[in-house]
């Protein structure tokens, strides 16, 4: 267990050298002058060289880069063009915030997959079924922004029910948890859809109901946790697929989470944010996966590391 | 009455004090209460040396003061920090008197030694200022440029309430460069104790003071109620909150969670609340010192060619891309818009004549019209233009192949020069100050033409740079009208060279909530964009 963990991390740490090269090399290589940004409109000819110079983004590319991982080893991401500030302060106030609305989705998802999967299990063939299917192809194939901004002009301007938007209490949480929850509450409808019937098949569920268990009994103790396995494995990929999400989600929200940062960023060409908010969402997305590959061999001793 | 703006300005500087433009308080201000102003993008800095884009550029207004200030709601200057100021008979020297009893948000008096320092901040290139460059007239900029120096020669501390700037070459426009927030005074010790992060503790002597700040999420800006202007500001809190999409916050503003939403009313919505009387009757509209114009590159073939560069002027219909964006603007004739001094009144501008046009490009030879590129940045109603742009154009037989890209990506391709034509929405030249000299050097200058430069034409004349340079060289008060006679020949010497196609001067819309109060000019404030915080009040 500890070689494969050993042999885990360091697999990670390359494929954040990796992550951290590719980035900045698009980023060194975009058609866009962040001096050009920074200087302004006004700016001579001189400012634009000296801001250059200073920035060092006169320098080539092999030691621009070389400077940025150096600055990263010891833990600094740099200083943002625009907001000057060190980029690992913008990120720091702003992770709390999308690590809660990931937290608010992973729940929205696993609550609406999980019950639809079931039912449409138990009831498969029937028009339920279908119905349940249908929704969840629905929700898999909707973007983001469309279903965010119907839910809160339904249920925020119309019903009044939520917050416009915004962030600090448990009711501006639900809109955004629900919009970021739909996609993978879709996967997970089918999956646990399928994984139940396969479940439902086996001989130790028909043992179970031939020694004359409940209903209920049979479905909580022996079906559920058997057919839940490969969807705890997802979990971890999810946060990878929420990365993408929370770009969108956040900025239709106005949730002040890391993704909104990065489309502000984006737009600005704010090199050392792009490239600080890539790499936080790679650890995250490796460490899921990690994660995951962990977690599995507790949950189901079938499986084993090597 | 905006033309005689700048004169009347410069008459004033004759008169000490001056306080004939002093500004009538509003009878029926409350003084109290708290707005909440919201913007899609987060409060990038609040150091007045590096601030520059219109969300910051209001608020650091509020924050911090310069030695010249304008009458709110109008551009006509009005003496800030200075109590007065004298102009040497050559135009070269200005003597600054300071108001005394002046104090930063942390107390201490401010004296000329901060007015000093401010300025020696603002050009030292170590600052990264981008405003650096509007000072360049002051005697020992090019020593504070290129490093030689770390203080400007030319300003002068005379004792603690005076200070006396001595330019290096005449320049009519130096009270207007004193307004703008690059010549804000700062205490010297706030910003040695904040270090790299003094535009997120700014400390100035303006209106209000920061009083929170959270990442990402919102600002608080709090009444500094030992303000030296008596009576202002009236709010005693102003709540910027970041990070909501403009649709959002018009939701917000129509259920009354949000006084004035920061980005304006998104396009898409602006039919929709222009046609409900009661939400219209909160929307004040004015004028904007912008004009929004294609760029024609004259050193790439065939738009080298000035026939087939007026060609294209007479090709685009301008009352149409007018209409495609609801009406929000005017269609232009020349570079200035017509609020600016200089304006040519009574000039039509190339008339709107596709034959015309297309006889044109016959006499160049190109009867069968040819191939180009017209580059767009990719927000709406951008693109929708470009579109009317490529028809238009199409109809005399051009074939513009549009280039829809992110604002950074095209801003590159007109400094480097590969982009053919541009159109400029969403990017277009606002002025700093009200004069006609800010509409020409870095955008229709020779000085611009350098790669990165905004001179996205590649236009030189140098006839006209000269000129130019002769026009802001008078500096006597009495021939302002003489000046602005110079500019108005600058800019038709520009068109006749063609190389914009003017389109229109966009006008601005601010929403407001209903209890807002205040003079609808403090809405539309030329200066403070989107209002003026220090006068505007509310009513509840």
């Amino acid at each position: 267990m500890t070689a494969y963990l050993i042999r885990r991390l360091v697999q990670a740490v390359l494929i954040l050298l990796g992550v951290s090269l590719i980035t900045f090399f698009l980023l060194y290589a975009l058609p866009a002058d962040p001096v050009r940004q920074i200087a302004g409109r006004s700016a001579t000819a001189e400012t634009v060289e000296n801001i250059r110079r200073q920035l060092g983004l006169d320098q080539p590319f092999v030691v621009q880069y070389w400077r940025y991982l150096t600055g990263l080893v010891q833990g600094d991401l740099g200083r943002s063009y625009l907001q000057k500030t060190d980029v690992s302060t913008l990120i720091a106030a702003r992770l709390p915030a999308t690590l809660l609305l990931m937290a608010g989705a992973i729940f929205c998802e696993l609550m609406l997959g999980l019950t639809m999967g079931i039912i449409a299990a138990l009831r498969r063939g029937t028009t339920t079924d279908n119905a349940l299917m249908i929704t969840s192809f629905i929700g898999v194939s909707a973007p983001q922004f469309v279903v965010g901004l119907l839910l809160l002009y339904v249920f925020a301007v119309k019903l009044g029910w939520f917050p416009i938007g915004g962030y600090g209490t448990f009711a501006h949480m639900v809109l955004p948890s629900i919009t970021l929850g739909i996609l993978g509450s879709g996967w997970y409808s089918r999956m646990m859809r399928s994984s139940m019937i396969d479940v439902l098949r086996q001989d130790y569920i028909r043992t179970a109901r031939a020694k004359g268990l409940s209903r209920r009994r049979i479905l909580l103790r022996h079906a559920l946790p058997n057919a839940i396995l490969p969807i705890v494995a997802m979990i971890g990929i999810d946060i990878g697929i929420f990365m993408g999400g929370i770009v969108v989600v956040e900025s239709v929200f106005g949730w002040p989470g890391i993704g909104q940062l990065a489309w502000q960023a984006i737009q600005r060409v704010d090199i050392p944010i792009i490239m600080g908010v890539t790499l936080v969402s790679a650890c995250a997305i490796v460490l899921g996966n990690l994660l995951a590959d962990v977690v599995t061999p507790f949950i189901d001793p079938r499986i084993r590391v090597r | 009455m905006k033309r005689l703006l700048t004169s009347t300005a410069l008459l004033a500087a004759l008169a000490l004090p001056a306080t004939a433009q002093e500004y009538t308080a509003d009878p029926n201000a409350k003084a109290g209460g708290g707005i909440v102003v919201t913007y899609k993008d987060d409060v990038a800095t609040l150091d007045p040396a590096i601030g520059y884009d219109w969300q910051n550029w209001s608020m650091i207004k509020s924050l911090f003061d310069g030695l010249m200030d304008y009458v709110p709601g109008t551009t006509e200057l009005r003496p800030g920090l200075a109590e007065s100021y004298e102009i040497s008979d050559d135009g070269m020297t200005f003597t600054f008197k300071l108001r005394s009893g002046v104090t930063f948000h942390n107390g201490r008096e401010m004296t000329a030694d901060d007015v000093k320092y401010s300025l020696d901040r603002v050009t030292n290139p170590v600052t990264q200022s981008p405003g650096a460059g509007f000072f360049g007239s002051i005697a020992g900029y090019d020593a504070m440029s290129d490093g030689s120096a770390t203080s400007l020669s030319g300003v002068e501390v005379v004792d603690p309430m005076t200070v006396k700037i001595t330019l290096s070459r005449p320049d009519a426009t130096f009270l207007h460069v004193m307004a703008l927030n690059f010549a804000s005074v700062v205490p010297k010790e706030a910003v040695e104790a904040a270090g790299d992060d003094f535009g997120k503790q700014p400390v100035g002597t303006g209106a209000f003071k920061l009083a929170e700040w959270t990442l990402g999420q919102r600002l608080v800006f709090e009444k500094n109620a030992d303000y030296w202007r008596d009576g202002v500001p009236y709010l005693d809190t102003v709540t910027f909150e970041v990070g909501q999409e403009p649709i959002v916050a018009l939701l917000r503003l129509q259920n009354g969670e949000v006084d004035v939403p920061g980005d304006g009313i998104p396009p898409a919505k602006f039919v929709e609340v222009m046609s409900d009387p009661e939400q219209a009757a909160r929307v004040v509209e004015g004028g904007q010192l912008h004009t929004g114009y294609i760029t024609i590159n004259v050193n790439t073939p065939p738009l080298d060619n000035v026939n087939v560069r007026k060609a294209i002027n007479m090709a685009i219909n301008k009352d149409r891309i007018t209409q495609i964006i609801n009406g929000r603007a005017v269609p232009a004739t020349q570079p200035l818009p017509p609020s600016m001094p200089g304006y040519t009144e009574g000039y039509a501008g190339y008339p709107f004549d596709p034959d015309g046009a297309k006889a044109l490009l016959a006499e160049a030879g190109l009867a069968d019209g040819f191939e180009t590129e017209l580059y767009v940045m990719n927000t709406d109603p951008n693109p929708r233009i470009a579109q009317a742009i490529q028809q238009d154009l199409s109809n005399i037989g051009i074939k513009a192949s549009i280039q829809s890209l992110a604002q950074a990506n095209v801003i590159e391709a007109g400094g480097t020069g590969t982009a053919q034509m541009i159109w400029s929405g969403g990017m277009a030249w606002i002025a700093d100050f009200p004069d006609p000299s800010n509409f020409y050097g870095p955008i229709l200058g020779c000085d611009g033409t350098v790669e990165g430069g905004w001179n996205w034409s590649k236009y030189c004349n140098e006839a006209l740079d000269a000129m130019a340079v002769e026009a802001d060289s008078i500096t006597d008060p009495a021939m302002a009208g003489d000046r602005m006679a110079k500019w108005s020949d600058v800019y038709m010497g520009v068109m006749a060279d063609a190389p914009w196609v003017p389109v229109f001067n966009e006008q601005r819309y601010t929403m407001k909530s209903a209890r807002m109060g205040g003079a609808d000019a403090l809405y539309v404030d030329p200066v403070s964009i989107p209002v003026n915080y220090d006068y505007v009040y509310v009513t509840e």
